[in-house]
């Protein structure tokens, strides 16, 4: 399943999608740990798979939970991407 | 002599209904779904998973009298009683504070698992427009969901927001669809992605001599626009299908079908019980499984 958390308004579109078949797979699920801002969480899924979601309480300030990793200035330093061996976050923004 | 008192025009009609066609005591499994929104309330009872019962009520102030109460109605003049139900899942926003449930499922699941029983087993696209938020989810045969998408962030664009404007141009809720559409052209939407604001400017453009009906249009369009841009997120799959309240208004889903070019399959059954049949649904293979 492709899970998008996230919203858009006026000044974007701002939405975390996890491939959680993917994250079923994946025993360690080393992006919860790497995420700085503690955003991710592992939950048993409604078709008892265990996968990954972002936290009810940062699906509607994303833009902002996620700011630290995406400076204006400097690189952008996504570790929930890095730790990820298959590939399964895309950010949106 | 007159109360002064204002109508409520955003009350939509509750209903229940139970088919006396049915003998529940011959079933061999009765399960129920109980889907708790913010808004509205629905439970739906099936018999070896035929649809039995169901209630559809407003939600009042706590979620536990409100999934109580639409259990209540659905079994009502049925002699149906919670002991006789086998399993209960709950759903919805309030789906953990349903006393009675064996289990809890979300709201996207149970929606992508009533698509096949309630418009057939076609459906890969379900956009529900609830109360307080509007999602578009993809299924496949089976009713298992492939993706989803959701915004809740605001009440602009859901059946909230559209009770917020039948009340403030004095329409009843039932009527704004028909209504919108007799315009003799289609005005712009308007612009405000919030709904505190699209009623600012919905005054101003009565001031301005516009008619309900223009102001209606033009709010109606806005709303389908906005759920538009979420099915454009993720993409749409046929046969779409539109469930939750706003699906009974043909002014929302006309000009969603004519701006995506694509006729929404009808419902057999009241649009806003979906995700309680689906809940239902749900029940009945958890019971298969364990058994
Ligand atoms: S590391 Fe990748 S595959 Fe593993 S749980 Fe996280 S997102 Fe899913
Ligand atoms: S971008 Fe940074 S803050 Fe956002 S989920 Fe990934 S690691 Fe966490």
């Amino acid at each position: 399943m492709i899970a998008n958390y996230g919203y858009k308004d006026g000044s974007g579109e701002f939405f975390i999608s996890i491939d959680t078949a993917k994250c079923a797979q994946c025993e360690a699920k080393p992006c919860v740990e790497a995420c700085p801002e503690k955003i991710l969480v592992i939950f048993t899924d409604d078709y008892d798979d265990e996968v990954i979601g972002v936290k009810e309480e940062h699906r509607k300030k994303i833009k902002y939970s996620c700011g630290p990793c995406k400076p204006i200035t400097e690189k952008r330093n996504l570790s929930c991407q890095k730790a990820c061996p298959s590939g399964a976050i895309v950010h949106s923004w | 002599m007159a109360t002064g008192k204002k109508k409520e025009h955003w009350r939509w009609e509750e209903s229940n209904w139970h088919n006396p066609e049915i003998d529940w005591v011959k079933a061999r499994i009765i399960t129920a779904g109980v889907d708790v929104g913010s808004v509205s309330s629905q439970a739906v009872i099936m018999c070896d998973g035929k649809l039995f019962a169901y209630s559809n009520m407003r939600t009042g102030s706590n979620s536990p009298d409100s999934a109580l109460n639409a259990i209540n109605w659905a079994m009502e003049e049925t002699g149906l009683t919670l002991d006789d139900l086998h399993y209960t899942v709950g759903t919805g926003y309030g789906r953990i504070n349903v006393p009675f449930a064996n289990r809890a499922v979300t709201e996207i699941a149970c929606h992508a698992r009533s698509g096949g029983f309630m418009y057939g087993p076609t459906v890969r696209t379900i956009l529900d427009i609830g109360g307080q938020d509007s999602k578009v989810i993809h299924c496949d045969s089976k009713g298992k969901v492939t993706s989803f998408i959701m915004n809740d962030k605001c009440a602009a664009g859901t059946g909230r927001g559209m009770e917020v404007f039948a009340d403030l141009l004095d329409i009843p809720i039932g009527e704004v669809g028909t209504r919108s559409l007799d315009v003799e052209e289609e005005p712009e939407p308007v612009s405000s992605t919030c709904v505190v604001f699209a009623k600012t400017e919905a005054v101003g453009l009565l001031h301005a001599g516009w008619s309900k009906e223009r102001v209606l249009a033009a709010y109606c369009s806005s709303m389908a626009q906005r759920v538009l841009s979420l099915l454009n997120r993720i993409g749409i799959k046929k046969d779409l299908v539109i469930t939750g309240g706003i699906a009974k208004n043909i002014g929302i889903v006309s000009r969603i079908e004519d701006k995506l070019g694509i006729t929404a399959l009808k419902p057999r059954y009241d649009t806003q019980i979906a995700g309680a049949v689906g809940a239902a649904l749900f029940a009945r293979a958890l019971i298969e499984k364990d058994n």
